[in-house]
């Protein structure tokens, strides 16, 4: 980070799945900085994840996607293993955002998907329409808890907590289009290495506008549990068909009632 | 191309709070479109049944803020939050019409105001003899109130649709089925409350004529409902909540079997009143314990 943060550019997270070593050190600064206790502690006893799934106490979450095949992997196939540092997308279009009845989540000056904790008042609307699972409830606060992308710490000219942590620079935080210019050499480089299935997640506009917090992934989106672009809708497209539905009924039943009503009274 | 969707959302946790939120604003509105409807038949005796549906609006619209203020996560004394956006610096009035959550605190205010005039003219008219408001004032509030009690009735389904759930936001069926069901639920309360007024006995076989209609619409729109769930791939959902399901149908199907033999409508006397209240009251019951099992089917099969 040799520049400057400055308010009004865009900031996000370029998330390289195939350098990551699952070292979980993001999860840890995360929880550091930003004072997080972490759930009571689980034991899944079938993965290296312990952590289970984004929520509000957990803003970083190493997935481990843990499909083995019996025979040995061939040499440079490191499809069997994958892991991904996840996190809040922060959406260019962001599903919280649409749905969030009390104007709690705004976008910053640096481009960011952020909850104001003093305007939340706990409705849960966010939960049902983050297309990411990534928003959990505060126990304490009763409110929305997510990634503030560091906030706190971009107002005071550092990088994110995770970003300076990763030892192997699979999270790399910068201003939004110089991450997507390194992340487009990363993939050419991946695909010249024979790597076909090396992808970017959210780095163009098919998936909710665009990604500030976007992925390099070894293999399709579903298997890390992120929808793929056909699947990536806002919570808005129903609006229209739910209200012509309401309406149509609406309609039906009055002049249906005024019918009924009118017939005579027999005695 | 059958269109699968995908879904690796988390469920908002709306459980009972919201269940028994979603069965009184059906019947609040329910009820208020009723009571319109029938002061509009043209036979003044049906004035009894349509305040029967006044009164009961404006008790189940008090129950909704409450409800819906008891689910909030945060103290509840951020229940305005929805209508009054406080961002510091910038605070102002909130409505995101996108948002079915923001619509709906806003509908809820105004419809509480034509659900309180409204039964608050019943009330004067029962005591005065005379309504204070002239009957054409009455009406014009009445179709006007109507309006938001249709939107209160209805928009919880839309709400439930605009998000990213499995299943609710895999149908646009649920503004409509939630309609229906709070107009049929509504008509089965006012039938059971006629015991409390037997001059709204009038009413009663067209109440159940009406409600006929009501559960013929509830009952298409389930269809449609199943078939669109099915469509995006989720159907395993809702069959795991089958006996609610049946629930929800024995009471459609009580109230269609209802219509067919209306019970006349004695003259007078409470005595007259009793065999046809028999038969009523079990038909109304299922009915309202439908609208009940419906709407929990419907919120607990995403979650
Ligand atoms: S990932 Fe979820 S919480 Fe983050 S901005 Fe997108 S919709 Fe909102
Ligand atoms: S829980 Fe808070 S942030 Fe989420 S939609 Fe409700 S008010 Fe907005």
């Amino acid at each position: 980070m040799a520049q400057s943060i400055q308010a009004g550019q865009s900031y996000g997270f370029f998330t390289d799945t195939s350098v990551c070593i699952g070292c979980k050190a993001c999860e840890v600064a995360c929880k550091e900085w930003n004072q997080l206790q972490g759930d009571s502690p689980a034991f899944l006893a079938d993965s290296f994840d312990n952590t289970g799934s984004l929520d509000a106490q957990n803003w970083r979450h190493v997935q481990f996607v843990e499909h083995v095949p019996d025979e040995s992997a061939t040499a440079g196939n490191g499809t069997a293993w994958l892991m991904m540092s996840d996190v809040c997308k922060h959406c260019k279009h962001a599903s919280c955002m649409e749905v969030c009845p009390t104007g709690a989540i705004i976008r910053t000056e640096f481009d960011t998907v952020f909850i104001q904790q003093d305007v939340c008042n706990g409705c849960r609307n966010c939960i049902a329409a983050c297309p990411y699972s990534v928003i959990g409830m505060n126990q304490q606060t009763g409110t929305a808890h997510k990634c503030t992308l560091c906030y706190d710490r971009l107002q005071g000219g550092l990088e994110p907590a995770c970003a300076k942590a990763c030892p192997t620079q699979s999270i790399q935080f910068g201003p939004l289009a110089d991450l997507q210019k390194a992340a487009d050499v990363r993939l050419a480089t991946l695909h010249s290495q024979g790597q076909t299935q090396a992808q970017l997640y959210g780095r163009d506009e098919s998936v909710y506008g665009g990604l500030n917090a976007f992925f390099l992934l070894m293999d399709k989106p579903e298997t890390y549990g992120l929808p793929n672009a056909d699947n990536a809708r806002l919570p808005s497209r129903n609006d229209a068909g739910g209200y012509l539905a309401a309406l149509v009924t609406g309609v039906l039943a009055v002049v249906a009632g005024l019918v009924a009503f009118r017939r005579r009274v027999t005695r | 191309m059958v269109f699968l969707a995908e879904h690796f959302v988390r469920a908002p946790q709306w459980t009972w709070y919201i269940l028994f939120y979603f069965f009184f604003a059906g019947l609040a509105g329910g009820a208020y479109v009723l009571g319109t409807l029938l002061r509009l038949s043209g036979d003044p005796r049906d004035e009894h049944a349509s305040k029967l549906g006044y009164y009961v609006a404006l008790p189940a619209l008090v129950l909704c803020p409450i409800l819906l203020t008891a689910d909030l996560g945060a103290s509840w004394s951020r229940f305005w939050h929805m209508l009054i956006d406080v961002t510091p610096g910038e605070t102002s009035p909130i409505l995101h019409y996108w948002s079915p959550m923001s619509t709906g605190a806003w509908a809820l205010l105004i419809f509480g105001v034509f659900a309180f005039v409204s039964a608050a003219d019943a009330w004067l008219a029962d005591r005065r003899g005379a309504p204070l408001l002239p009957p054409a004032v009455g009406r014009v509030i009445g179709i006007a109130g109507s309006l938001f009690a249709l939107f209160i009735a209805s928009y919880t389904g839309v709400l439930l649709s605009v998000s990213n759930q499995p299943v609710w936001s895999d149908t646009w069926t649920l503004g409509g089925l939630f309609l229906a069901s709070g107009l049929s639920g509504a008509a089965a309360l006012i039938t059971l409350l006629v015991r409390y007024r037997s001059e709204a006995v009038v009413s009663l076989a067209r109440l159940r004529v009406a409600d006929g209609y009501f559960s013929i619409l509830e009952l298409v729109l389930l269809v449609a409902f199943f078939i669109t769930v099915a469509l995006a791939g989720e159907a395993t959902r809702i069959v795991s909540w089958f006996p609610l399901w049946i629930v929800a149908l024995v009471g459609i199907v009580a109230s269609l079997l209802g219509v067919r033999r209306p019970a006349r409508a004695p003259v007078t006397g409470e005595t007259a009143a009793a065999p046809l209240a028999i038969e009523a009251t079990v038909v109304s019951v299922l009915v309202l314990v439908a609208v009940l099992a419906m709407r929990a089917a419907v919120i607990f099969s995403a979650q």
